[in-house]
């Protein structure tokens, strides 16, 4: 079998150190956002001020990586003009593309910057072929990536009938709902990544510690209860245990991480082009850790599909760094549409 | 950063934290806030995250040597507490070989939460800043020492 054609690796930077050890450890492109709510990542001291952008982009363009900025929350009413200037400053800064959800920022930039490469960010929700190439026709998007809940037939669909290169996610918590329109954290807090840039900020987040237990709060509202042993996840509506006619379980998502080490060979077959890691709100340790493990998986790809087999090693390494220290394949290897 | 050596899961012998709680917590408080205080000194710590710690209070306990660290952060000072507040703003709780490997960046902290083996109590925005702040600190390069050069 003659050497294939992988996809790019596309990693989270929340910080200077976290960019630096994605580069050192394989990515081929790190993405990250400004420190405000253009950012669906905008939590408390994350993220990146103009001088550790200016360096950021400086240490990977030196290495031949390509830095994307991260613009992927939607204009609030009368501020429209903040997610313009933050577009200008992308294009000033020089990164190689934007990732943008908002249609009317798309249209902005096409118009502003022709020259500055555009992404549609999974925000934008764009989960047909249909909504691919009208955002290819209109503001002449580059890629695209797709939500976390087609399975790899319907992602292969989509690849097959546009000229839009598709990423799709890699590895990472999951975010079950079509990204995008979920709004379970508006629901509790008034607040969700589409308007503030986060999904449960912190500020709504209580865990109450007590012996041999540990609950979890968002805004006073109990979402899980964990025992001593039992692994924990991020405090999303998404991921609590709720009781549905006299059971309590985990009735929409278990406290999980996506991992798509086994059908990585399927996914380069069908025409992926990127493959992202999720996590700008980890720690420059689990870059390095995620993004070494994905880059061996891809680079063993490299040299023949029929060689590449899923080490236990890499395994391991990913599922120690989970939510719930569990992984799942989600959406892609789903029986049903 | 990369220490070059590799810190092993470990847990101290029960036996450590009940001689533990009963000697004086002042000097785990005083090393800390030194270390700390040489970080924002340094400027490593950014002046926006300090501000946000401002007049708040923090306990770090290492829960297998019984051992309590107490601060409170004021005019961008970290000052160690004779007394440990029982509610304070934050309070971070992990056996010490999770905090070492922390310090050592060898396992990220939300790793470390989702196995239950740090906690965080109080308020969790707080702890966010901290733990942020922490993660963006580009240590500068250590001396290259015999023991600290790395093997790679
Ligand atoms: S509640 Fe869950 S599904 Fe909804 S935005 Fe948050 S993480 Fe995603």
């Amino acid at each position: 079998m003659p050497p294939m054609k992988v996809p790019r690796l596309v990693c989270p930077a929340g910080s200077l150190p976290a960019l630096k050890a994605a580069v050192d450890h394989g990515a081929d492109e790190v993405y990250f956002g400004f420190r405000n709510d253009t950012n669906a990542r905008n939590f408390a001291g994350l993220n990146f001020d103009r001088p550790a952008m200016v360096e950021g982009i400086r240490y990977a363009h030196a290495r031949n990586r390509r830095v994307l900025l991260a613009i992927n929350t939607f204009a609030q009413p009368g501020r429209a003009v903040d997610w313009q200037h933050a577009v200008d400053e992308a294009a000033a800064l020089g990164v190689d593309a934007v990732i943008l959800a908002d249609v009317g920022l798309l249209d902005y930039a096409s118009r502003r910057h022709p020259g500055l490469r555009l992404h549609l960010s999974v925000q934008g929700s764009a989960t047909s072929y249909e909504a691919v190439n009208f955002a290819h026709r209109e503001f002449g998007i580059r890629r695209a990536v797709l939500p976390r809940v087609l399975t790899l037939a319907q992602v292969e669909t989509v690849i097959r009938n546009t000229p839009v290169a598709i990423e799709v996610f890699g590895f990472g918590s999951l975010c079950v709902m079509n990204e995008g329109r979920c709004w379970l954290s508006s629901y509790a807090t008034g607040e969700s990544p589409n308007t503030v840039g986060a999904c449960s900020p912190a500020r709504h987040v209580q865990w109450e510690k007590s012996p041999g237990r540990m609950n979890t709060r968002l805004n006073g509202i109990l979402i899980d209860s964990f025992a001593d042993d039992e692994a924990a996840g991020y405090p999303t509506l998404c991921k609590g245990r709720f009781e549905v006619q006299g059971e309590t379980y985990y009735a929409l998502e278990e406290p999980t991480s996506l991992n798509v080490l086994e059908i990585l060979p399927d996914i380069a077959r069908i025409g992926v082009a990127a493959v992202k890691v999720e996590g700008r709100q980890r720690s420059p340790t689990y870059v390095a850790q995620v993004t070494r493990t994905l880059r061996a998986a891809l680079d063993e790809l490299a040299d023949g599909a029929q060689r590449y087999h899923v080490r236990p090693a890499w395994q391991k390494e990913l599922a120690r760094v989970s939510e719930g220290s569990q992984v799942t394949l989600g959406a892609y290897d789903r029986p049903w549409r | 950063m990369s220490l070059g050596f590799t810190i092993p899961p470990f847990r101290l012998p029960e036996i450590v934290s009940v001689i533990g709680v009963h000697l004086p917590q002042w000097p785990h408080s005083l090393v800390l806030v030194a270390a700390l205080n040489a970080a924002a000194k340094l400027g490593l710590l950014p002046e926006d995250a300090l501000a946000r710690l401002e007049d708040r209070t923090f306990v770090v306990e290492v829960l297998d040597a019984g051992a309590l660290a107490c601060f409170r952060c004021q005019r961008g000072v970290f000052r160690p507490l004779l007394a440990c507040p029982t509610t304070a703003d934050l309070r971070f709780q992990a056996n010490l070989a999770a905090f070492l490997q922390l310090l050592a960046r060898q396992e990220d902290p939300d790793t470390l939460f989702f196995r239950r083996e740090l906690s965080i109590v109080g308020d969790t925005e707080l702890g966010l800043v901290v733990k942020n702040m922490l993660d963006a600190i580009e240590w500068p390069s250590l001396p290259t020492l015999p023991v600290f050069r790395s093997r790679a």
